[in-house]
């Protein structure tokens, strides 16, 4: 068994662990690679199927091949896509000249949240990684949250031997890891072993430029890179030393800008 | 650049290493030190962090580097595991720095329990502390025996090596006494630098590897192939004409055609086929740690919690056995309280029976005549839980000897399975599975009889003091399922003891339950033949009639209790007042319309 083996085994029981224990549960989908690898771990662990319906969360802000690719995908592999919106937010005209942070957690926190409380969700998984920023290395594969959405983490609960937390008071919900221990460099080279049709946002473009991570468009920032397909990519990941959200705007803001919006339910 | 890529990637699996120790005994310092002499910041991390220092006017520290919460780094202490990514020559690691004050321990044992291999740190100016034996304790109730051990803050004492010998030869016997043997005593400065990514001249006396060349020597975690199979099943997906049961295997391999026992129940499946989605070759053969699917050749129901296994290596199925527990939880682990078992995909009430030591984890003293486990210690105590559950012991296959408890919504303890003696029931238990194996079936099913008959076949057990009329009732209930063209019997305990069991006498032989168990079987031949058989014996205790449960598996059991005691509390399916039961119409029409509501008759248009 080869590590990505290793990681594919252990994702997949988190999957059906999550998909076994919530009746209520969805699976965020950005369109980005992660989460894009989740669906197609969820289609591995259900034999072809995946029957936890998606959603995704629609700031209007997105880079708009990612709204192309969205529907493409999900009518070939016969997805179940719930689209969230933050229509009152919008209406009164946010953007994220109002500020960064404020915007990210008008349009996606509170956007998820609306979504949430419509479709009565108590489970949601997500594509996190450890690797990806500090306060996401010290989540746990289930992390609850409160009914407010917030996140306690001075207090979470143990996680030993594959037994999650799956017993909980009403009125909050669990968010589920299952590729929290995977790399930046696993998911590309999951993607390889797969052949995952991955959005070609992430390869280089005719300007010599590649996304490295997805988001809304007017915060999120090409690198220079000569990487034009999933192998170069990770070449070139083998041999970098910067950071893979060095071009999201918001982890930017100051010190603590990721703690404060994740303890506030950000993804 | 070749194209197919595989053959250039460096390894990427990574090894999963946790640091421990006591807090303040530089756990984050050594990490954060780690990271930085194996080139391994992201750009601009180190200057970033300076920065941030300079302009809060504090000293620089290596431990910055990691502490990503505000909070932490506010208080100086690590409160949540945290994960470090760096590479040697050899391979990659992901470290896992696990908080050392007391308060964090369920941090502390939720980044070890996922590790492979540990260092713990213990601070060479104070010595042996309170969370380094803590933590070597829960390293060895984990399962995690692959350990170094750092002597840090070695510039404090001079680099003195007296200092150095002492701690390892009293952390050693401290060690000893769990049967853990540490690889190495690494005498290090984390702050300074020495010993960490080479060893140093400022300690010419140590002849050892520095902490990167021990770690590059520790060893991979392999899944345990080589243990007989254990697969407990994980859920049952019908998400088109395949019936697909799927789970992981925790130890062994297994192969299509393999012939499969599911425990508890003993049922009995060949493997048809096993499932994967978007892979070259269907797979012929899983193996352990493997998330995996298959179909049976035969459609049996199996469920969530079920442990499949290969007939020639069984599981032990029980109710009663040792354990070694960890607590984490706010309130006390105590008698008289229940608490759910998780244990693989199973999950069951239990209760505590017996405290049988109870220890203080941080000096390892025997808290004599304590009948509690507090926050943070250990014990060895008796569980027993409310219906079977299906293990081994740690010490034969760890993946399915460790379990976790809950208390109300959270997983406050953690434990081991020691020892396990069986009991009277164990017994009837293992007889009731080999019967079960090599019973000769019917062609005809128990659907079909039950088709036939309008009713499943039932055991319907009258219990009461004597004289409560349980015979009459008995009697005329009988009487009402036969005129309902209901295959009824009344079936006596004492007929049973006059025949069958009439070479029973001694007094000493019935305490062996031996009479008990012959009842049983008799029950269960004519519920085997589709009857509602009725008993009125209340020759047998509460005890007994779990026993006479397991006998007659899976066909039900329905209890009814005639007594005018308010005080009896005893389990039962109906329960009747002395007066009620002398009303032997009404009593039975009580009990048909309970068993009707039951779905256990279904009346002659029955369907399977």
């Amino acid at each position: 068994m080869d590590h990505l083996d290793e990681l594919e085994n252990q994702s997949i029981f988190i999957m059906r662990e999550a998909y076994k224990n919530f009746k209520n549960l969805a699976m965020l989908w950005s369109i980005g690679k992660d989460s894009t690898v989740l669906v197609w771990l969820a289609r591995k662990a259900f034999f072809g199927h995946c029957p936890i319906p998606l959603v995704h969360i629609d700031t209007t802000y997105k880079i708009p091949a990612m709204i192309k690719y969205r529907d493409e995908f999900a009518k070939k592999w016969g997805l179940n896509l719930v689209v969230g919106k933050n229509e009152k937010a919008l209406s009164e005209g946010m953007n994220h000249e109002k500020g960064r942070l404020v915007c990210c957690e008008a349009l996606k926190t509170m956007g998820l949240h609306a979504v949430m409380e419509q479709e009565g969700y108590t489970g949601l998984i997500l594509g996190i990684r450890r690797d990806e920023e500090g306060t996401r290395a010290k989540e746990r594969y289930f992390s609850p949250r409160d009914k407010n959405f917030e996140w306690n983490f001075k207090d979470q609960p143990p996680e030993l031997w594959d037994q999650f937390k799956t017993s909980f008071t009403p009125d909050t919900h669990i968010r589920i890891h299952p590729i929290l221990h995977w790399t930046e460099l696993n998911v590309w080279e999951y993607i390889h072993r797969e052949k995952i049709p991955i959005i070609d946002l992430y390869f280089s473009n005719s300007e010599g430029k590649r996304y490295r991570s997805l988001g809304c468009a007017p915060c999120t920032f090409p690198i220079d890179s000569k990487a034009k397909n999933v192998v170069e990519v990770i070449e070139e990941l083998k041999n970098t030393t910067s950071a893979e959200r060095s071009g999201r705007a918001q982890d930017q803001e100051n010190t603590y800008a990721m703690q404060k919006l994740r303890a506030r339910g950000y993804m | 650049m070749s194209d197919n890529g595989k053959a250039n990637i460096f390894n990427s699996r990574l090894m999963k290493l946790v640091i421990v120790g006591h807090v303040d005994h530089g756990k984050s310092t050594l990490v954060g030190r780690l990271m930085s002499d194996t080139d391994s910041l992201p750009t601009g991390k180190l200057d970033f962090v300076k920065d941030i220092c300079k302009r809060q006017g504090k000293e620089f520290e290596f431990a910055f580097l990691l502490d990503a919460l505000e909070e932490e780094q506010e208080q100086g202490i690590t409160i949540d595991t945290s994960q470090i990514f760096f590479n040697t020559q050899k391979r990659r690691y992901v470290i896992i720095d696990a908080p050392g004050h007391k308060e964090f321990l369920k941090n502390m044992v939720t980044g070890a329990a996922n590790a492979e291999s540990a260092l713990l740190l213990i601070d060479a100016y104070e010595g042996i502390q309170e969370q380094s034996r803590r933590h070597g304790y829960i390293l060895k109730l984990l399962g995690l025996t692959q350990v170094a051990v750092v002597v840090n803050k070695m510039d404090l004492v001079d680099y003195d090596p007296e200092v150095y010998y002492k701690i390892k030869a009293e952390y050693t016997k401290f060690l000893g006494s769990m049967g853990i043997e540490a690889r190495e005593f690494i005498p290090v400065s984390a702050k300074l630098g020495i010993n960490i990514a080479k060893t140093s001249g400022e300690i010419p006396w140590y002849k050892g590897p520095s902490i990167l060349s021990m770690l590059d020597q520790f060893t991979e975690k392999q899944p345990p192939t080589h243990l007989p199979f254990r697969f407990p099943v994980q859920d049952v997906y019908k998400f088109d004409e395949r019936r697909i049961i799927s789970g992981r295997v925790e130890s062994g391999t297994v192969n299509v055609g393999d012939q499969l026992v599911f425990s508890p129940s003993n049922k009995i499946g060949v493997i048809k086929t096993i499932e994967a989605w978007s892979v070259e070759n269907q797979p012929i053969e899983a193996k352990a740690s493997e998330s995996i699917g298959f179909t049976l050749e035969e459609q049996i129901f199996v469920e969530r919690g079920d442990v499949a296994t290969l007939k020639s290596d069984l599981p032990i199925v029980s109710t009663t056995f040792d354990v070694n527990v960890f607590w984490m939880g706010k309130r006390h682990l105590e008698k008289g309280r229940t608490y759910t078992l998780k244990l693989t995909t199973q999950e069951v009430p239990c209760e505590i029976v017996e405290f049988k030591k109870v220890v203080d984890a941080s000096t390892l003293e025997t808290l004599e005549g304590q009948e509690f486990l507090a926050k943070n210690d250990v014990a060895e105590v008796t569980l027993r839980t409310v219906t079977p559950v299906t293990f081994d012991l740690f010490g034969s296959i760890p993946t399915t000897g460790r379990f976790v408890l809950v208390d109300e919504y959270d997983v406050c303890g953690g434990g081991i399975i020691t020892t396990y003696t069986p009991s009277k029931s164990d017994r009837l238990r293992d007889e009731v599975r080999n019967r079960d194996f090599h019973w000769l079936k019917s062609d005809i099913k128990l659907e079909e009889r039950a088709y036939r008959n309008g009713h499943q076949s039932t055991l319907i057990l009258i219990v009461g003091e004597s004289g409560v009329g349980k015979a009459k009732l008995a009697k005329y209930l009988e009487r009402k399922l036969f005129e309902l063209n209901f295959q009824s019997y009344l079936l006596d305990g004492r007929n049973v003891a006059l025949g069958v069991s009439a070479d029973i006498g001694s007094q000493q032989k019935k305490q062996e339950g031996e009479v008990l168990r012959r009842f049983g079987e008799v029950a269960k031949l004519f519920l085997d033949a589709g009857h509602v058989v009725i008993s009125t014996s209340n020759v047998f205790n509460q005890e007994d009639h779990t026993d006479l449960r397991l006998l007659v598996e899976p066909r039900q059991v329905v209890e009814i209790f005639v007594t005018d005691d308010k005080e009896m509390t005893e389990n039962c399916d109906i329960r009747l007042s002395i007066a009620e039961a002398e009303k032997e119409s009404e009593a039975a029409n009580t009990i048909y319309n309970y068993l009707k509501n039951k779905k256990i008759f279904a009346g002659h248009n029955y369907s399977i």
